[in-house]
């Protein structure tokens, strides 16, 4: 009877070998005789969970302080001083990572992947600048976004960029944004992080084609202001449509404008609007016209991105390994190339059967159809708008910044003459009282 | 006047309704988040019963010098005196010249125990992490050399260069307080099991 269960144990062990020969001990373990103690390998600890924690709390004092400096001190100073602050925090000292630029793809992640569930810290870091936009305008993109920092350091030699220009390219900046959450959501990539290009910087090392990038942006950030934050830049693009609606906002002014136009050239950003005294009256039936055929406009333009949005699955497609290894596997089987890739060498050597590959590839693809032609006609709904917006006619009695653009940087301060009015009452104050 | 007083505060109206509106939106994306979230970071880390030791971990790391190395679980080893993952396929002769050696940088320190068994240890100032050995070790060994993240040097990027270029999917997230995926063996079956199934 032992010697049939030994028989029985034999045959499963040479079963399993067979199975998994990749896994085997082809060789037993000696058993030493000198006393020799087999070591264990080490295994060094990831940063620890409370340096996290500690990064939180840091944001959040940074988003309190740049709110109050640039509503309530009102110092470009201190706002500079903030943002070197946030620079080497931020950037060179935590590498970068997470920030709540990248985090927006976690987000949107977690919400479409069951399986991904997002750490705590993540979610703080996506959630709290858009809560502070909410309340105090943008104080992220001011002086706590690392990002930013970086570029408003490089800002010597600003010049202004046409309001159609800066409209015009800001598009690709929705886009972006359209894009990371059709990515992140369809699991395919992370792209604001693969193509971030201030964060080889930080990390002093990282891939030559986005230090380049980085450099090039770098270079135009000398003439353009912020290039990244007003152009490309996917998380700036929601906190623009928060601080339209924010509870406080910049002021160039203390208290009143005097309309005397001193402030007008000093935004790098372009964010200053000049007062528009009277409606054009002239043109009142020509605009009239116009917005009207732009809102007929906006429904065509959706259907029209949708429609671009859904014809492009099979490349928007390609960006998810799963489908990348489908059409290899697929040039491959039906000889059309020859030689093979490591990947469709690694899916090989897992056995599994090539039509069960197809198969996911194709339910993959089949979810960029419809995700597609979400994305299109976002970018259509933001063209349509933006169009509708231009051709509205607004009523500005003073010289102020342009909620959704101004970047809260403090700069048009010193340019108000009631701002050295105010200085001077306080210093005076401060005098009297001691 | 009244007019124009009227159309200020029905804009005034609208723009507190959205207002409200956003900050409960994302008081809804936090109540969200909230119910399927963990309190623990994710850290990368390399799944060695997929890994294909395909190279691109030295190459395709944001650190100059990969944050991966080779890790040895010596439980599983068979202190062969021959070992593929320390000597290249053709050695000129069984000793621990440069010129015999399967490593580029002679990252793998071969020192005798007793006859005929050979300890091989890794210095993780050398290794690059290119994997040669433990393909060497994977295809005519025990399969005791694996590539590991190792954390002291990982700077944890939310989208790590490696895991967007690995061929085999073997990049994936950990949490954070059990960071590595280290192979062990199972005695009984002569089989080395993934620490999840052990």
């Amino acid at each position: 009877m032992m010697r049939f269960g030994y028989i029985i144990i034999g045959i499963s062990f040479s079963l399993i070998l067979c199975s998994v020969v990749s896994a085997v001990e082809r060789f037993p373990p000696p058993e030493f005789e000198s006393g020799y103690e087999i070591p264990s390998p080490t295994t060094p600890h990831p940063r620890q969970n409370i340096y996290e924690y500690i990064d939180a709390v840091v944001l959040l004092a940074a988003l309190s302080l740049s709110s109050y400096l640039v509503l309530k001190k009102r110092s470009r100073r201190a706002i500079f001083i903030l943002m070197v602050f946030s620079l080497v925090y931020f950037g060179f000292w935590r590498k970068g990572c997470v920030c709540p630029i990248g985090a927006a793809q976690n987000i949107v992640l977690s919400i479409f992947d069951r399986d991904y569930a997002v750490p705590a810290v993540i979610v703080v870091f996506f959630l709290l600048p858009l809560v502070f936009t909410l309340f105090f305008g943008r104080a992220f993109c001011a002086a706590v976004c690392p990002l930013g920092a970086i570029q408003d350091f490089v800002l010597l030699q600003p010049a202004s960029v046409p309001d159609w220009l800066e409209s015009g390219l800001r598009l690709f900046a929705y886009l972006y944004l359209g894009m990371a959450v059709l990515f992140a959501a369809t699991g395919s990539a992370f792209i604001i992080c693969r193509y971030d290009p201030f964060v080889s910087f930080f990390r002093l090392s990282g891939n030559f084609n986005i230090l380049v990038l980085g450099a090039c942006f770098l270079v135009v950030g000398v003439f353009i202001g912020r290039p990244y934050c007003r152009f490309v830049c996917p998380y700036g693009v929601i906190l623009r449509q928060l601080s339209r609606i924010s509870k406080w906002c910049v002021t160039i002014t203390p208290d009143e404008c005097v309309k005397c136009r001193l402030c007008e050239d000093s935004c790098p950003f372009g964010a200053i609007r000049d007062p528009t005294a009277s409606w054009p009256v002239y043109e009142y039936g020509k605009a009239k016209k116009r917005l009207a055929f732009f809102i007929i406009l906006l429904p065509v333009l959706i259907f029209l991105g949708g429609h671009l949005g859904y014809s492009l699955k099979t490349v928007t497609s390609r960006m998810h390994d799963t489908v990348r290894l489908a059409e290899r596997v697929y040039l491959e089987e039906t000889s059309q190339v020859e030689g093979t890739t490591d990947a469709s060498l690694a899916f090989r050597a897992t056995g599994k059967e090539v039509k069960e590959l197809y198969g996911q590839a194709s339910d993959i693809r089949a979810q960029f159809g419809p995700a597609g032609s979400l994305l299109g006609g976002f970018v259509g709904l933001v063209i349509g708008l933006k169009l509708i917006g231009l051709s509205l006619w607004r009523q500005r009695t003073d010289y102020e910044p342009d909620r959704a653009s101004c970047l809260a940087c403090g700069r048009c301060f010193q340019y108000c003459p009631r701002e050295h009015v105010r200085l001077k009452q306080a210093k005076e104050a401060v005098s009297k009282s001691q | 006047m009244a007019e124009n007083n009227g159309l200020a505060t029905r804009r005034h109206f609208l723009k507190d309704g959205l207002w409200g509106a956003c900050l409960a939106f994302l008081g809804g994306i936090t109540g969200f988040l909230v119910s399927r979230f963990r309190k623990t970071k994710t850290v990368w880390q390399i799944d060695p019963y997929k890994c294909i030791a395909c190279g691109n971990c030295a190459t395709y790391c944001v650190l100059e010098e990969s944050a991966v190395k080779c890790v040895h679980a010596y439980a599983i080893c068979g202190y062969c005196r021959i070992c593929f993952g320390f000597f290249g396929p053709e050695p000129f002769d069984i000793n621990e010249g440069a010129e015999n050696q399967l490593c580029p940088t002679g990252a793998i320190k071969r020192t005798f125990v007793e006859d005929p068994y050979y300890e091989y240890t890794i210095d993780e100032s050398l290794c690059i992490g290119c994997g040669k050995c433990v393909k060497g070790c994977n295809t005519f060994g025990n399969g005791s050399l694996f590539l590991q993240v190792r954390h002291d040097r990982c700077l944890n990027c939310n989208e790590c260069s490696i895991a967007a270029a690995c061929p085999s999917g073997a990049h994936v997230r950990v949490p954070a307080d059990k960071p590595y995926i280290l192979k062990k063996v199972d005695h009984s079956s002569g089989r080395s099991l993934p620490e999840h199934d052990a």
